[in-house]
């Protein structure tokens, strides 16, 4: 794996800068937590790094993986896995054909696929889920689908846009560990967008603080 | 705990708009299937008899006839919706996409029989189409002799109405997106490694086809049944299903009407029939998407088809541009020989000449469709506000509101026509309104609703805290509010009516002249100066009134800005 690394960021809507001159080199498995107030930016510093920023804002520096800079290309170019606020489970699929849209064509033959879409739920504690329909999952259950989604598209960075915001606090926890676990394992560099301290303590990289 | 009562007359209103459009069309349908089994004593049909399909099955053509409907009703259905989706997949992500509604839709604005009219125009051997390749391109002196209008395949016909259909199912589409978190979801399968458009069809678009059905089967159903449209560009001989029951109509002989009869009720089996197949259909393609994206497969060139379509949609938004600017030319021009590809001089004498004639059937138009819009919009604003204050949805009876997008119009104003003679109602302005109000109801409520139903009820509540009464918030808060949803859906209403042909023609008995069912008539043979006004005026009207719905709030607006 390679560093996730931002040069020179500035984000600016209007007359309104936002973000200036951010610069951070996140190492495999390391993670950065963004900080600060709902409206300070952070949302829009993830979705320029994933290639989605609306066209309202202008956008000055670089991000690359490596050496390899992602500026130009578009979201699904880039490699970056995605956690958003909500799960974003496509509730005309499966559980199992949510992971199956993920997981690499590489992976060929139907056993094969079905295979490591099972061991996938294993590892989180679903077996059994994958002809479940996502509508009939609990919060917990669809946050831990939408984390194996993420990785099943094997990403080379992971970025966390308030992932953990909208489940309850004993949940919130465990699932934070599983994600954090997850990206140690696979030595993914992680960026993660937060207003709560909790997630950036569990986070325990960097803490950038903006808006301040 | 009880929800609220809504004030009793509007507790009333969906049972009498009910009323007003499931009467004519459940009376007009018995009308239909009586004769088609021998029964229509005023014309000495007084026992059940399976006569009147004998005499059907031995027409010489029936079965082309029924193989054209089917070939051109589905394949225009296929085609519209094909590019409609192709054309959202392509631009959704762009900001062109959202821009894509206000683009769109003048061409729904027009009627369908003026956007034929030009398309002929433009089609025609003669037409425009070959002049701006004559003869430097292709050698032609003379106007070709080959078949375009009118050709038996019926291909100019499915092209009107993919030009009229496309649009539509866009605007649907679109619409439905903002009920699901579709924008989120894209992202969500880019960041998986699916380029845009192939994020949006495997992503968005599964969610989408069940949402955007009762439009599908409006299509399919219309253009299985069109009668206007395939009079003015289909084949002659044979003709679709629909148009040979309309001549058989129209024959002095009464005895045609019971095989026009059982031809009618043969073209309502073929349409029902065709929206169970598309059931089988949509259920299909819903699983093959499904399979699709089980499989993983990121494939880069999806992006190239839907931009192939959206090409293709935008070929067709020229075409329909080019169809109405070569009426406006004709009817404002001198001389226009032969390949010339611009009028010789422009002049105001066959709009002068026609003024006369013009202005009776322009009055009834006008007067036609002011009434049926009012009507529909006081029926239509009293159902959605009993349903909004009587925090219920509306009862399920409502769907049966699209009914008569669904029935073939032949299929049941035929029936309607009978029934309108033996009451002596036939020819009267009433009879006509209310046969236009069965169709304005369904396209205005299909328009307003979501706007009325997203509307955030905060304000009414801290408007009632404020000490003022209901209608008082209705008139003050809430109409304003949705005044723009209003007016365009009163656009709606009012372009559905100017472009009625058949149900003016049948229950108006032939005695009530607009300016659609007079620019049909002259199309089939009249001085193409003279049918570009009569067209041109017919496409005018809601053109205008559809520009007036979207300038007014605006121009309010700007006002408002101006004068700060």
């Amino acid at each position: 794996m390679r560093s996730l690394r931002l040069r020179q960021v500035s984000l600016s809507i209007g007359p309104r800068r936002l973000v200036s001159g951010l610069s951070a080199d996140i190492a495999p498995g390391e993670c950065l937590t963004v900080m600060g107030p709902s409206g300070c930016g952070k949302s829009s510093l993830l979705a320029w790094i994933s290639g989605t920023l609306d066209a309202a804002f202008t956008a000055t520096g670089h991000v690359m993986l490596g050496e390899r800079v992602l500026d130009a290309l578009p979201p699904e170019r880039r490699g970056l896995g995605i956690l958003f606020q909500d799960d974003l489970l496509f509730p005309h699929l499966t559980v199992g054909g949510n992971l199956g849209f993920a997981l690499p064509a590489a992976v060929r033959g139907r056993a094969e696929r079905r295979r490591r879409i099972d061991e996938a739920l294993r590892s989180a504690g679903l077996e059994g889920f994958a002809a479940r329909d996502p509508a009939t999952l609990s919060g917990g259950q669809r946050a831990r689908v939408a984390l194996l989604r993420t990785l099943l598209a094997e990403p080379q960075a992971l970025l966390l846009d308030e992932p953990f915001s909208k489940l309850d606090t004993a949940l919130r926890a465990e699932f934070r560990e599983l994600v954090f676990a997850h990206a140690r394992d696979r030595r993914l560099p992680t960026l993660l967008v937060t207003h709560d301290e909790a997630d950036a303590r569990a986070a325990g990289g960097v803490v950038l603080r903006l808006g301040d | 705990m009880r929800p609220p009562a809504a004030h009793p007359l509007l507790r009333l209103a969906p049972a009498l708009t009910l009323a007003v459009f499931l009467l004519p069309v459940a009376a007009g349908l018995v009308g239909t299937l009586l004769p088609a089994f021998g029964w229509l004593p005023a014309l000495g049909g007084d026992r059940l008899s399976l006569q009147p399909w004998q005499s059907l099955l031995d027409t010489p053509g029936l079965g082309s006839a029924v193989g054209l409907t089917l070939a051109t009703g589905w394949s225009a259905t296929v085609l519209s919706l094909g590019i409609a989706i192709g054309t959202v997949a392509a631009l959704h992500h762009r900001p062109a996409g959202r821009r894509l509604g206000g683009w769109i839709a003048p061409v729904l604005a027009m009627p369908h029989s003026a956007l034929a009219i030009g398309l002929a125009f433009v089609l025609l051997p003669s037409g425009w189409l070959v002049r701006g390749v004559s003869p430097w391109l292709t050698g032609w002196t003379l106007p070709p002799d080959v078949g375009t209008v009118g050709h038996a395949s019926g291909w100019p016909l499915v092209l009107a109405l993919v030009l009229k259909e496309v649009p539509y199912l866009v605007l649907m589409t679109l619409g439905a997106l903002n009920q699901i978190p579709a924008e989120n979801q894209v992202r969500a399968a880019r960041a998986l490694g699916y380029g845009p458009a192939q994020a949006w069809l495997a992503a968005v678009l599964p969610q989408v086809l069940a949402q955007v059905r009762l439009p599908v089967l409006a299509v399919l159903a219309f253009s299985l049944s069109v009668v206007d449209v395939a009079m003015i560009l289909g084949p002659g001989n044979p003709p679709t299903l629909a148009v040979m029951v309309v001549r058989w109509l129209g024959d002095p002989d009464p005895r045609w009407l019971f095989p026009a009869a059982a031809a009618a009720t043969l073209l309502l089996a073929m349409v029902i029939a065709s929206l169970v197949a598309w059931r089988a259909v949509e259920v299909g393609l819903r699983a093959a998407l499904v399979r699709w994206a089980l499989r993983g497969r990121r494939q880069p060139g999806v992006a190239w088809v839907a931009a192939a379509a959206s090409a293709t949609g935008g070929f067709l938004g020229t075409l329909a541009a080019a169809a109405i600017l070569s009426l406006a030319l004709w009817s404002v021009a001198t001389q226009w020989r032969w390949p010339a590809a611009w009028p010789a001089g422009f002049t105001a004498d066959h709009w002068l000449r026609q003024a006369g004639s013009l202005s009776g059937p322009a009055g009834t138009t006008l007067a036609l469709a002011v009434a049926a819009t009012g009507l529909a919009l006081l029926l239509v604003l009293a159902c959605l506000e009993n349903e909004s204050q009587s925090r219920r949805r509306a009862p399920r009876s409502l769907a049966l509101l699209y009914l008569p997008l669904l029935v073939p119009q032949v299929a049941f104003l035929f029936g309607l026509q009978v029934l309108l003679v033996r009451l002596q109602l036939d020819g009267r302005f009433g009879a006509v309104l209310w046969a236009h109000l069965v169709f304005v109801l369904p396209y205005l409520f299909l328009s307003l609703a979501d706007a009325w139903r997203g509307y955030d009820e905060r304000y009414t509540r801290s408007a009632l805290a404020l000490g003022a009464s209901r209608w008082r918030v209705f008139w003050r808060i809430k109409l304003p509010i949705l005044l723009p949803p209003v007016l365009i859906s009163a656009a709606v209403g009012f372009a559905v009516s100017a472009g009625q042909y058949l149900p003016t023609l049948m229950a108006g008995a032939g005695r009530v002249a607009t300016l659609t069912t007079e620019a049909v008539t002259l199309s089939s043979g009249a001085d193409r100066r003279v049918i570009g006004t009569w067209a041109m005026l017919q496409a005018a009207f809601p053109l205008a009134v559809y520009g007036l719905a979207v300038g007014w709030p605006l121009g309010r607006r700007a006002l408002r800005r101006w004068r700060r």
